[in-house]
């Protein structure tokens, strides 16, 4: 049994830390995205570049986008991000192991549940990113440098790159996740606007 | 809409919505029901089957996506692989309730039928989604372990 004055201790440690979590301003996840326009008052093309960015990175720090490109083994899963279940690891090229596949579960498009209450993703080359393209835990620099370089983007050249976040069907899923999952923000289409006007801005990154 | 698929071999032909789940067809329409419903949301591996030889949870898996494919239930399962299980699950008693163990074979058969010999690391990758309330998951390894064992000195 807990004593009168430790249950007053305990009491009052949990109005510190509450006061302390109150106290934190938490940004809400962004669920638009500006487009390319917004940012032609920045004069120099450097930090207009940056800015565009900022805004592309809305979508790649989306759950959507995190959850299969982490620097783990294993991919993590919903809005919290809370580790895949069943438990997976990357196992082959990202199709995780023999005899329990990506594919085992996740079929080529999104399936709502019988029980109507949620959804198993789906899309037909539903993989893990493959380590080099690991975002989790990155600083936007970070993730725009690696972006960037053609050995840890898949051997893109930027004008590829543009391709893809425009009309890559996997991308594209992180706009039609199913039931029970939150799109990331704005649209495909903004989102390879603002690509393909941050590189023709110089493709410049942030600190 | 009709979708047509081979189920154990024999061409199927099933008439209604594309989207009905794969186990609701194999259970209720074609009357097969090893198969079991579990979780209904892809957790726990008691409706597994195979899907041109690979595993593939039933539950989650629109009966649109199979047309013109083959599935395996555990009625069908009969390679050597499976027949090698099949009498390794019985010589080690394996199931205790069974509700989720032609799920659990249905995923040995398909480790089996990719590396001839595993490792314990590749038997917790494999059946890492298979379920078991009763906890046989020891006995699922030994028999495992015993099926490709008894594979190997027949190769």
């Amino acid at each position: 049994m807990i004593s009168r004055s430790r249950l007053v201790l305990l009491i009052g440690a949990g109005t510190l830390i509450g006061a302390a979590v109150a106290g934190q301003t938490i940004a809400a996840p962004a669920t638009s995205l500006k487009g390319p326009e917004a940012f032609a008052a920045i004069a120099d093309p450097q930090a207009r570049s940056v800015a565009l960015f900022g805004e592309m990175a809305k979508v790649i720090e989306s759950p959507r986008c995190l959850n299969c490109h982490p620097r783990t083994d294993s991919p993590t899963q919903g809005d919290d991000m809370h580790p895949h279940s069943p438990p997976v690891s990357r196992g082959m090229g990202g199709m995780s192991v023999p005899g329990m596949t990506c594919n085992t579960c996740h079929g080529e498009s999104n399936f709502t549940f019988a029980n109507g209450e949620g959804s198993i993703p789906g899309d037909p080359a539903w993989a893990l990113a493959p380590v080099e393209m690991a975002w989790v835990g990155k600083t936007r620099g970070e993730i725009c440098r690696q972006l960037k370089d053609p050995k840890r983007n898949g051997g893109k050249t930027l004008a590829q790159l543009v391709e893809h976040n425009a009309h890559d069907h996997l991308v594209g899923w992180g706009w039609n996740p199913g039931k029970g999952r939150s799109p990331a923000p704005g649209t495909q289409e903004q989102f390879g606007a603002l690509t393909a006007a941050w590189v023709a801005n110089g493709a410049h990154c942030p600190d | 809409m009709s979708v047509e698929f081979e189920l154990n071999g024999k061409t199927i032909a099933y008439d209604g919505p594309a989207d009905t789940p794969l186990l609701w067809v194999i259970r209720d329409s074609a009357g097969l029901t090893g198969t079991k419903y579990g979780c209904g949301i892809a957790q726990c591996g008691a409706c597994t089957v195979h899907l041109d030889g690979q595993a593939r949870r039933s539950c989650v898996t629109p009966v649109s996506m199979v047309a013109g494919r083959e599935i395996t239930t555990i009625e069908g399962a009969a390679s050597p692989a499976a027949k090698a299980l099949q009498d390794a699950w019985v010589e080690l008693d394996v199931p205790q309730c069974g509700f989720c163990q032609s799920g659990q074979l249905m995923s040995a058969t398909a480790l089996l039928e990719w590396i001839d010999n595993p490792s314990d690391e590749d038997i917790d990758g494999a059946m890492a989604g298979n379920i078991c309330r009763c906890a046989t998951y020891q006995r699922i390894r030994k028999a495992i372990k015993l099926a490709a064992s008894r594979m190997g000195e027949k190769a």
